[in-house]
């Protein structure tokens, strides 16, 4: 039997009457992946109008990039919050998490929903708002305001993805600990974290990546000297298409591949184990 | 003296029982304290900043309680143009991710879990890239001299090149790409716990592949789409980033609009009623949809 007259499905529907769909997921799966990767090889090219492919290739936007005080300067600074709420939502994250799976009162419910909200609340209200109150304390353009901020855009994806690594452990093995004498934040720290483990670095990665890519609530909080590089990005972008933005954008594209593969990676470790 | 004695352990066992209740009790305590910091954060954040806006919202000229803000959204036709937009692009991108997502989601569901994990970074790897590059990205593709232009003048499918972006359909183009992955998640997921069986049954009691979809398999994967679909319709609601660079002006959200009036007329109490209608729209269609589809169960997978 060849391979498009076998059965697909349970329904004994075979591959050659499937064919539309395989064809049609692969231009859809092309789609979501075509547009930022063919970003990449126009980045290395000399002309001021992107090209693709590039007639003359050449390294010119990254030395651009890389010789401009502005962008090396915005850089930093989005790697500096991103670390810093990486530091503040991860333990954070860990914290309500744990006390909201293990908690049985009946107030963990509201918790939840409440802790969640940055998630349902549109982020320009929280851009505009922050802007407000932090006016009124003097908390604009600084590093701690916009670490707190994307803090609270990233705590509610730790905490789902904490929950998740909590839900896929077998608790009582913290209570076999407990009932052998540890106390509970002993028992967390020796028993249930190192089997979290790859849940946490999920999450710090994301809120690492949370921080990193946010747009609105930098635009409107973050400037002068601690301007970050999404909002010089958006700057730029609205203005005219600079061949620079092709250059940090794969930089960007690289970075959050990256990223992406190691949780995979890790996850796929996690399920092993 | 039999009945004195069980009475007196009875009593022991009470007093057992309150110390073990108050231990309890205090346990609970000390666990949902750890919530703490985290709720500070969200206090400072969301809530506080939000009551600001609110309070903002109905402050008339003269400093006191007024409902001009939101009268004057009644009155120009530019807010209602607005409204109109917010909808119509929301409403329009749901629809073209539902097109292209159920079928990516249906074909990713089929494969053997190790297949569709590979296939599935077709799905996270833009949903992990910032959407300013996926927005940008867009931008080069769509501009007058961009590849879509220049390969179907190639192609002969147009003569001149069309305008593309800094328009409707640059927008709605980006913001399909952006919002795609939001809606194939939660239906991935859905699909996944269909049970095989059911689709199994359906084919052993006479009906066809087309049919055993139609009414098996579509309904009981239904929860997920519109939970997916909710979940991209509300995202759209309150976007800002994908129609400001890729509508070139011409697409004004809510978003936008409050940006617009931030910068130009400094009026904190005209975009903040705005900013409150928004809010209002958006926990409206969740709270709906929670009541109607226990929403929360699918995106959290929480009960």
């Amino acid at each position: 039997m060849t391979w498009w007259s076998r059965p697909a499905a349970d329904t004994q529907i075979t591959h050659g009457s499937r064919l539309w769909l395989y064809v049609l997921s692969a231009i859809i799966m092309l789609l979501l992946v075509a547009p930022t990767l063919i970003v990449v090889p126009m980045s290395f090219s000399d002309s001021q109008y992107l090209e693709f492919p590039p007639s003359i290739w050449s390294l010119r936007w990254y030395e651009e990039y890389l010789g401009s005080a502005k962008w090396m300067r915005a850089t930093a600074t989005s790697f500096q919050v991103g670390f810093l709420t990486m530091l503040v939502a991860t333990p954070l994250g860990i914290m309500a998490a744990y006390a909201l799976f293990v908690s049985r009162h009946r107030a963990t419910r509201a918790i939840f929903l409440l802790l969640i909200t940055p998630m349902i609340v549109p982020v320009i209200l929280i851009a505009i708002g922050t802007f407000y109150a932090y006016g009124r304390v003097g908390m604009n353009n600084t590093i701690a305001g916009l670490v707190l901020a994307h803090s609270a855009l990233a705590l509610p994806i730790a905490i789902i993805v904490i929950t998740a690594g909590l839900r896929s452990y077998d608790l009582s093995q913290e209570q076999v600990a407990r009932s052998l004498g540890a106390t509970r934040t002993k028992a967390f720290f020796l028993i249930t974290l190192p089997q979290i483990r790859f849940s946490v670095i999920t999450a710090a990665l994301l809120s690492f990546l949370t921080s990193f890519d946010e747009v609105i609530i930098a635009i409107f909080v973050s400037g002068g000297a601690n301007a970050t590089l999404t909002k010089h990005m958006f700057a730029a972008l609205r203005d005219y298409i600079d061949p620079t933005i092709a250059a940090i954008s794969t930089i960007m594209v690289i970075l959050s591949s990256a990223l992406l593969l190691l949780t995979q990676f890790l996850g796929s470790k996690g399920r092993g184990n | 003296m039999a009945r004195a004695d069980a009475d007196g352990s009875r009593s022991g066992r009470h007093l057992h029982e309150a110390a073990l209740k108050r231990q309890h009790a205090r346990e609970q305590w000390s666990i949902l304290s750890l919530v703490v910091p985290a709720t500070i954060v969200i206090v400072l954040i969301i809530l506080i900043p939000l009551s600001w806006l609110f309070y903002l919202s109905f402050l008339g000229d003269n400093g006191g309680f007024s409902l001009e803000n939101y009268h004057k959204m009644t009155q120009y036709k530019s807010y209602y143009r607005i409204f109109v937009t917010t909808f119509q692009v929301s409403i329009l991108t749901t629809l073209a991710c539902i097109a292209l997502g159920y079928p990516l989601a249906f074909f990713l569901a089929q494969l053997p879990p190790r297949w569709a994990g590979v296939f599935m970074l077709a799905v996270l790897l833009p949903f992990w890239t910032s959407l300013l590059v996926r927005t940008y990205a867009w931008l080069v593709l769509l501009q007058k001299r961009g590849i879509l232009n220049e390969f179907a003048m190639q192609v002969g499918l147009w003569e001149t090149p069309i305008k593309l972006v800094h328009n409707m359909t640059g927008t709605l183009i980006g913001m399909a790409h952006i919002m795609l992955p939001f809606l194939i998640l939660p239906l991935y997921n859905a699909m996944r716990k269909i049970d095989k069986d059911m689709m199994h049954a359906a084919a052993n009691l006479g009906a066809n592949p087309i049919n055993a979809f139609w009414r098996v398999y579509f309904p009981l994967s239904l929860p997920g789409m519109v939970a997916g679909s909710l979940i991209v319709f509300v995202l759209c609601l309150g976007f800002y980033v994908t129609p400001a660079v890729l509508g070139g002006g011409r697409v004004i959200m809510v978003s936008n609009q409050i940006t617009a009036i931030l910068e130009n007329q400094f009026d904190w109490g005209a975009a903040s009623a705005l900013g409150v209608v928004l809010l209002v729209a958006t926990t409206f269609t969740l709270y709906v949809a929670a009541r109607l589809f226990r929403f929360d169960a699918a995106l959290f997978g929480r009960d």
